[in-house]
């Protein structure tokens, strides 16, 4: 595919690239620079891989302070830099260009400090999402956001995305779970926001970095909110023999006033190649399947999962399936979290990310299958059904290129059906380069001045993640 | 003085442009409930809210909710109670405090980041606002977020202008997700333990599967002559039933706890949301955000300095409120100082204008974040019209 444009890389930095290199050596171990065509080839793309570009360098800092000196050389040399977690983004928001510098915090790995009274755990930027719940969980405590990727994943790359997860119906996105952190900006000032107090003076600038992708400084610590593990926790299927009637369950949960932990949607095809990988005994005689966890004590499971059926029943319910022991739970998770890599075994494939006004479900999830058909494509769909955080994802064969190019333009019609009903671009995966250019499908010219506006206070000259986000015409300075 | 009253957001937009060439400041006003909030206000025309009013939608199955911002508050809540829903965040009322009249507004709500006890578990105001219509210093109209709960489309400009207090732009509408109503609500009451022995009961109930939905220590002398330690759980009734027994249990170390159903403890908690404590006193009132268990450290401090002075703690001891006497600095040294040590943050809620003229009402910031908030609050004023110095000086 190569339908997503780069800025072309600056002649006069790629010239340069043995002083640039000679200078970033002076700034950081050598552990820490990597040149080399072979060292640097990983860092090309992220799990976005359909796009790759060499970055000029890689560099590893150990310390807040060499990301510091690094920025600022980099800032004093008009270098771009693109700040790097673990390269899982889907949206290519890792992705660098030949002309820059990628920035990794993969050695800041150290959980700096663990404070149950307070229930914070402050850690640095490259501390993976799913460590953060293992620091925590012998004493009963874990971090709630919970990616698919939260084995990989770092927390500042979560922060950078303002990652989700499945269990965000209950306990919010990155946002809601980050009470501080330490950023470096551009010029190498290094800023603390908030603490382990809520709500910092002043305006929300943790809110702004959230979500932010890596375009206002660069994150290496964060002080995150631990929270204490409910009594139990138990996934139950649910199987419908259509897919409106489990989007009808779904409203019907939540109007009488239930808020499982997590609703999750699989259809057919997204059912057979989880099963398939999986085997977490998924009924396979149903159109549609949802994975409602409860949590609590024994009996109040069992009193809010009859609630629940009792609601599913009145929506055509064919199956439910409690899972009976721990091993079970872990298995029904097991082929929802790898649905993405169970697809990959069997096709390659793009994973959307948009999301609906959950009213418009049925007519969303109809048109979907009609925009990829259209294409001669088909589609799988696994998605967040309580807060309407689509993840179609498009089969394709990525060497043939008329089909490569068919599945974007059938992803790219999809979020535009997302925006049309009243949704957004993207829920959890950020916008990167892959949504980049339809972002003035979603916001008119002021709104995406504005949002310039403001980036163009930390980076007036398009240096940090420079490819990303807005438009590549038509940026805004200051 | 002149009063804006736009009935449409073009017409909003062309107030604040009509004024931009002549740079003349403009106040922003909901429902004046809160216009204590903040430095006091050095503006020549007001632009109100008054003629935006009404819901614009309400979804509760999608549990989301739209309001032109001049909307008073008790319509959005009314409207959601009526389908057994709730703002999440429980926001405070400023009347009793200010001894101020008028109908709070929704758009108030959003602009000054107004949460209640609830806060600890279930996010601030800024945590349920997901989309927010506006018109910067620029006259523009801007929109950002929507109406879904996960968004992460662009830079997140909802969050920065929740709790801006209108300096970055007037608010048009917002949309706020909401939750159910819970079916039952029961206080836990431990009464005559010290402020550590309280605010360690409010951390061990909060670290606990337990989830209390807010926690608050009132020292001896608020409410009768012994301190109460609360803990409020709010659930289907079976499961608030097992939960009220449990950390009865979990806490036995401090005693029996006594139980209370109904509106007794709503009207309590309504004292403690909206610190009406202090009301109809001259005392200056501070609220300071900290980490729980420095909540009683920062108190002894203080009052060593400020003696006279009375406070509660909510949130589980991570907020504090704190009334002193309003003479000289109403106290700002003897706060800012003990927080140095400790981290967290002071607001001064109420004092005269005199003295919120001459002290930080906000916490000061470092260098680098004062820059930045400069840098923003000129990218959406440049003329510096709206607000101006309501925050910091200038901002």
């Amino acid at each position: 595919m190569s339908a997503i444009a780069f800025p072309a890389p600056d002649a006069g930095i790629l010239a340069r690239r043995n002083e640039i290199v000679a200078g970033l050596s002076a700034l950081v171990a050598p552990s820490a620079l990597i040149t080399s065509d072979d060292e640097r080839r990983p860092y090309e793309t992220d799990a976005l891989t359909a796009y790759r570009r060499m970055p000029l360098a890689v560099v590893l800092p150990s310390t807040t302070e060499e990301v510091a000196a690094v920025l600022r050389y980099c800032r004093e040399q008009g270098v771009p830099v693109v700040p790097r977690g673990s390269g899982t983004s889907l949206s290519g928001g890792a992705i660098p260009q030949e002309d820059a510098v990628v920035i990794g915090v993969s050695k800041m790995n150290r959980i700096i400090e663990i404070d149950y009274a307070n229930r914070v755990a402050k850690v640095q930027a490259g501390v993976t999402n799913l460590a953060v719940t293992g620091a925590v969980s012998a004493e009963g405590f874990f971090y709630a956001p919970d990616p698919s990727s939260q084995l990989a994943c770092s927390i500042g790359g979560n922060i950078g995305m303002n990652s989700g997860g499945a269990h965000c119906l209950k306990y919010g996105v990155t946002t809601n779970n980050v009470l501080g952190a330490k950023m470096v900006m551009l010029d190498g000032s290094i800023v603390e926001v908030g603490g382990s107090h809520l709500d910092a003076p002043g305006y929300d600038l943790l809110g702004l970095i959230n979500g932010s992708e890596g375009q206002l400084g660069i994150i290496t610590e964060a002080t995150v909110r631990i929270l204490r593990t409910a009594e139990g926790a138990r996934p139950v299927l649910f199987g419908f023999p259509t897919s409106e009637q489990a989007g009808s369950a779904v409203a019907a949960i939540i109007g009488a006033g239930i808020i499982p932990v997590a609703m999750e949607f699989m259809d057919k095809p997204a059912i057979e190649i989880c099963e398939a990988f999986a085997k977490a005994g998924y009924p396979m005689d149903v159109e549609a399947l949802l994975i409602i966890e409860v949590e609590g004590s024994d009996d109040e499971m069992d009193a809010q999962l009859a609630r629940i059926v009792a609601i599913a029943r009145e929506h055509g319910v064919t199956t439910v399936k409690e899972s009976k022991s721990a091993m079970e739970a872990a298995a029904i998770w097991k082929g929802r979290k790898s649905a993405f890599g169970a697809t990959g075994r069997i096709a390659d494939y793009i994973c959307m990310d948009g999301t609906i006004p959950t009213g418009q479900l049925p007519y969303v999830l109809r048109r979907m299958d009609e925009i990829v058909k259209g294409y001669g494509l088909r589609v799988a769909n696994v998605f967040h059904a309580g807060d309407g955080n689509l993840h179609p994802l498009i089969l394709y064969n990525c060497n043939d290129p008329v089909e490569a190019q068919k599945a974007e333009d059938a992803g790219m019609d999809i979020l535009k059906l997302c925006v049309e009903v009243g949704g957004c671009l993207t829920g959890e995966h950020g916008v990167g380069i892959e949504k980049r250019d339809l972002m003035t499908y979603q916001f008119n010219p002021e709104d995406l001045a504005q949002q310039m506006r403001v980036r163009a206070v930390f980076d007036e000259r398009w240096l940090l993640n420079p490819a990303k986000v807005f438009p590549l015409e038509g940026r805004i300075a200051a | 003085m002149t009063i804006h009253t736009p009935t449409t957001e073009a017409q909003a937009c062309a107030v604040v442009k009509s004024v931009i060439d002549s740079a003349t400041p403009l106040s922003i006003r909901g429902g004046g409930t809160r216009a204590g909030l903040g430095r006091p206000a050095q503006a020549e025309s007001t632009i109100s809210s008054a003629g935006l009013t009404g819901i614009t939608l309400y979804e509760p199955a999608e549990m989301v909710i739209a309001a032109r911002a001049g909307t008073p508050l008790a319509l959005v809540q009314e409207t959601l109670s009526e389908r057994g829903q709730m703002l999440p965040f429980e926001p405070m009322d400023h009347r009793a405090l200010f001894g101020s009249e008028g109908d709070p507004t929704i758009g108030a709500v959003a602009a000054c980041n107004i949460s209640g006890p609830r806060r600890i578990n279930a996010g601030a105001a800024r945590d349920s606002l997901i989309g927010i219509r506006m018109v910067n210093g620029r006259g523009e109209l801007v929109k950002s977020g929507g109406r879904v709960m996960k968004n992460v489309t662009g830079l997140d400009l909802v969050k920065l202008v929740s709790g801006s207090h209108g300096t970055l732009g007037f608010l048009t509408e917002v949309t706020f997700r909401v939750l159910p109503r819970p079916e039952r609500l029961v206080t836990l009451q431990w009464s005559g333990l010290s402020d550590e022995q309280g605010v360690a009961l409010l951390s061990k109930a909060l670290g606990s599967p337990f989830e209390p939905m807010a926690a608050a220590h009132l020292p001896a002398g608020l409410v009768g002559d012994q301190a109460h330690t609360l803990l409020r759980l709010e659930n289907f009734s079976d499961s608030i039933e097992y939960r009220a027994g449990e950390l009865a249990l979990l806490l036995g170390e401090f005693g029996l706890p006594e139980r209370f159903e109904g509106e007794t403890p709503a009207e309590l908690w309504n004292l403690i949301r909206d610190a009406a404590f202090f009301a109809g006193t001259d005392e200056a009132v501070w609220r300071l955000s900290l980490a729980p268990t420095n909540g009683p450290k920062a108190v002894a401090t203080i009052t060593r300095s400020l003696p006279g002075a009375r406070w509660f703690y909510d949130w589980g001891g991570g907020l504090v409120w704190l009334a002193v006497p309003p003479e000289g600095d109403a106290g700002a040294a003897a706060v800012r100082d003990a927080l140095r040590p400790l981290g967290g943050h002071a607001t001064l809620v109420r004092a005269p204008d005199a003295v919120r003229a001459i002290v930080n009402v906000f916490q000061p910031l470092a260098e680098p974040l004062m820059r930045v908030t400069v840098g923003i609050k000129k990218s959406f004023d440049p003329a510096g019209i709206l607000e101006p110095g309501r925050m910091y000086a200038g901002i």
